[in-house]
């Protein structure tokens, strides 16, 4: 679904994409994991079309992303940072997203587990941070998109609005939707990934499936073996 | 692309007409307004000092209040631009949803308090009709420099200081400037650098804009003079409008294009 090759990005000549080649499947729950500065916030972005590499080839449902925005018609994102203008509401933010992408109707769901319906109306800047963070999950998953692009997205959330959520992202996959999701938590990545992508220096140094990840690092768990990527680059 | 530009101004003049600070500007023009129209002694007079007011106050908010939003916008900017939104769409929905409120809020601040004592009594509306004009000219020129800067700035603290940066270098040191040059080139023919002068300052050309309608030499200044007696009334309101309307343009097209190719 999504083909990187060659990918480089540098911001004020530091490297931080460099050559990377990575393919993203299909109907999976794909985790891009890695330290600090990898480059999985510049992989995420360039995706989105807000960073333009320097040079190589992006390209989702075999489209070069760049030409056109029509494609992020097929994309829900969900930021890490929930940051929403002061004064309007949760209806009016959802309005704006359904307006912008020109949708007569909106997928409910996530509004309805999350129990948010009083809050639609009251103003953005007065709702608590764990709120907002459910609004901005919401978001992502009103127009039933082909990808939903997921950025730490259980960060800020209480445990059982974690839980709500995590069980739609697997209802999602369920229904042959792709998953793209970064996390710190790697308890979620061990509970929601099918694939694990490791990015290490602006490469993906490891691209499989769980079985594969914890098979290679002779490791039980998916978060252990991902501490076991990580302890072998830092000692390479 | 115009009905995206459309969408998101509609959202985000929502969001800004909403604001405190949208509510603070139209109080603030409305008292002074009302204040000069009880305590200057006429229409006419209130007009004039309300000029002087429109002059500092307009671009000094507009520049803060547009790098400001924008700054403030960054991340949902991000958020609206992971939608099939074009970037230039986006930009415009920004600037026009930023500049109609702010337009808006200096219409009402000082058209009301006219309306309430039953219109402008003393034959002016042309008057204040080329005061409010001014007012909107200046809006749509300093937020499209509030938004260059911001997008040229990533560090807030410093477009904030550009922005103020830019404000006194057009209302108050470019005063001191025209002063100092007309002292040290006396009795030098000093008519074609100042008309250069005036067509780099906006708030220069605003004024004098405003002055060569209400017709009153005696507060045109050395500038305004010179454009009068250069190019005459009619001529003279002619090329500062069309100046000014460059001075939109131009930093509303860089912006444009800067926000096209920036990465976020």
């Amino acid at each position: 679904m999504i083909a990187a090759r060659g990918l480089c990005k540098s911001f004020d000549g530091t490297p931080v994409l460099r050559d990377m080649d990575l393919d993203i499947v299909r109907g999976r729950v794909t985790a891009i994991v890695g330290p600090n500065g990898a480059g999985k916030t510049t992989f995420i972005k360039s995706l989105l079309g807000l960073v333009r590499p320097d040079s190589g080839l992006l390209t989702f449902e075999g489209n070069a992303i760049g030409a056109s925005h029509a494609y992020r018609a097929r994309i829900g994102y969900m930021p890490q940072i929930a940051q929403f203008p002061e004064n309007l509401t949760g209806a009016d933010f959802f309005a704006l997203l359904r307006d912008l992408r020109g949708a007569t109707s909106i997928d409910e769901r996530l509004i309805d587990d999350f129990g948010l319906r009083e809050s639609l109306r009251r103003k953005l800047r007065v709702l608590s941070g764990g709120t907002r963070q459910k609004m901005n999950a919401v978001a992502a998953f009103l127009f039933e998109p082909a990808l939903y692009v997921l950025d730490e997205p259980t960060t800020g959330l209480d445990p059982v609005s974690a839980g709500i959520l995590k069980r739609r992202i697997i209802e999602e996959r369920g229904a042959a939707r792709t998953v793209i999701l970064t996390s710190h938590i790697l308890a979620d990545v061990d509970e929601l990934a099918d694939d694990v992508v490791f990015l290490h220096e602006g490469q993906a140094r490891f691209v499989g499936n769980v079985r594969d990840l914890k098979r290679q690092t002779g490791q039980l768990t998916t978060e252990r073996a991902i501490a076991e990527l990580m302890l072998r680059e830092r000692a390479a | 692309m115009i009905a995206h530009a459309g969408t998101v101004a509609k959202f985000q003049a929502r969001d800004v007409v909403r604001s405190r600070w949208l509510a603070a500007y139209v109080a603030f023009f409305w008292i002074v307004t009302e204040g000069l129209l009880r305590f200057a002694g006429g229409d006419a007079r209130a007009i004039l000092s309300l000029a002087s007011v429109v002059l500092y106050v307009v671009p000094l908010v507009t520049l803060v209040f547009g790098t400001v939003y924008l700054y403030n916008a960054r991340e949902f900017t991000e958020l609206l631009l992971a939608q099939p939104v074009g970037r230039r769409a986006l930009y415009v929905g920004l600037y026009a949803g930023l500049t109609g409120p702010l337009c808006l809020a200096i219409t009402v601040g000082v058209g009301v308090p006219f309306l309430l004592r039953g219109g402008v009594a003393e034959a002016q509306p042309a008057m204040l009709a080329s005061l409010v004009g001014a007012a909107i000219a200046l809006t749509l020129v300093f937020t499209a420099i509030a938004f260059c800067i911001a997008l040229l700035c990533t560090d807030r603290l410093r477009g904030l200081g550009a922005a103020i940066g830019v404000w006194m270098v057009g209302a108050i040191v470019y005063d001191g400037l025209v002063m100092a040059i007309v002292a040290a080139f006396e009795g030098h023919p000093l008519e074609r650098p100042m008309l250069v002068l005036t067509l780099a300052n906006p708030i220069d050309l605003a004024r004098i804009t405003l002055l060569l309608q209400l017709d009153v030499s005696a507060l045109m200044g050395y500038t305004g003079a010179v454009f009068q007696q250069f190019l005459g009334g009619a001529v003279g309101t002619l090329a500062a409008v069309a100046a000014l309307l460059l001075w939109i343009v131009t930093p509303a097209w860089l912006g444009m294009r800067a926000f096209a190719t920036k990465d976020f």
